[in-house]
């Protein structure tokens, strides 16, 4: 991933290679794109905000004497009569981690040059975000026909409504940026900028296959967080 | 220089690794939808959820987003941040209780 290999400069590994980057009084990130470097500090500021989310929700949950809606129930589907708990959600589970393995693939032959399988890749991750967020529209309009609102619903708890539109909302809102990106970077694929090392619209910087791996961090992390969010917020 | 060497070679990996990843995250979800299913409840529910969870959030960051195969200095920038939220979370537990205490002592005992 990272290609480290700086003139004059012994790559270590471990801790030692760590202390030996950090004092070096050069880059820190040796062999890191600046670019992924970037993505990963912004990923850091958004774990943050998720967490305070999370942790929010965690205090407001524990902190009320009303017995909080049972997810299992309150997010069941019924197929055929039936109340199947948590059905959509694992789906929409399987969907969004179907689409970060396509993006882990995409990110791979992208460095391969294998430009159609990359683009196909990314536009097949992008179907799958839309997929969930389709799904998550749905979810949505389920629990507000049934009367979920920020400030009351009719399971328990009144803090409920305010969280679940809260978090899953945010989350929703980093998918569909998600998906606009992925759309345009599968076009910029297929259209063979990173081969051509064409430039960007805002930029003198010439296209390289890295800009894959840098919105496949983005998407792994939407992905992350889902992690948390269904173990969180559904599950417990 | 050999490890310089050994990153060359590392700079795309076997697809095998991958797909891998991928099974195991779909084995490992479907192992926490069951933890709901089966309905498992108390202490058991939680541990196991956790557990599924840390396991998933590591697989992802470790080879979807490349981490193990990263040089330290950008691992430790990325991990040792997260204490401060562990740190968060112990404060607002002890915040969430002395909360729900003072509600339950003054909605149903009374001031």
């Amino acid at each position: 991933m990272s290609n480290p290999k700086i003139e004059g400069y012994e790559f270590k590994p471990g801790f030692k290679g760590m202390s030996e980057d950090t004092g070096s009084d050069q880059t820190m990130f040796k062999g890191v794109h600046w670019g992924k470097a970037m993505m990963w500090i912004f990923l850091l500021s958004d774990t943050f905000i998720f967490s305070c989310f999370l942790i929010s929700y965690m205090k407001g949950r524990g902190s009320t004497p009303v017995d909080w809606p049972n997810p299992s129930e309150v997010f069941a589907l019924h197929v055929g009569g039936v109340p199947v708990p948590l059905l959509l959600i694992a789906i929409m589970t399987f969907v969004l981690i179907t689409s970060s393995g396509t993006m882990a693939l995409a990110v791979k032959y992208g460095y391969e040059k294998n430009r159609k399988m990359c683009g196909w890749l990314i536009l097949a991750t992008a179907v799958g975000g839309l997929t969930f967020v389709g799904m998550q529209a749905f979810e949505w309009s389920k629990l507000i026909h049934e009367g979920v609102r920020p400030w009351e619903n009719p399971f328990g708890a009144k803090q409920f409504g305010s969280f679940f539109f809260m978090i899953t909302g945010f989350h929703g809102t980093h998918v569909s940026i998600g998906v606009i990106f992925l759309s345009i970077y599968a076009y910029k694929t297929f259209a063979g900028h990173y081969d051509e090392r064409k430039r960007g619209w805002f930029t003198s910087i010439k296209g390289d296959y890295v800009e894959i791996e840098i919105l496949g961090l983005y998407w792994h992390f939407v992905d992350l967080v889902w992690v948390f969010i269904f173990a969180f917020f559904y599950l417990w | 220089m050999e490890e310089t060497k050994k990153q060359e070679q590392t700079t795309t990996h076997k697809i095998g690794i991958y797909l891998w990843i991928w099974g195991l995250l779909f084995v490992l979800s479907f192992f926490s939808y069951m933890v709901d299913w089966m309905q498992f409840q108390g202490l058991v529910r939680w541990s196991l959820i956790l557990l599924f969870m840390f396991l998933k959030a590591g697989l992802i960051m470790a080879f979807f987003m490349h981490l193990f195969w990263e040089r330290y200095a950008l691992v430790n920038v990325l991990l040792w941040p997260m204490t401060a939220i562990a740190c968060f979370i112990w404060l607002m537990v002890a915040e969430f209780k002395y909360t729900l205490f003072t509600r339950l002592f003054y909605f149903f005992i009374g001031g």
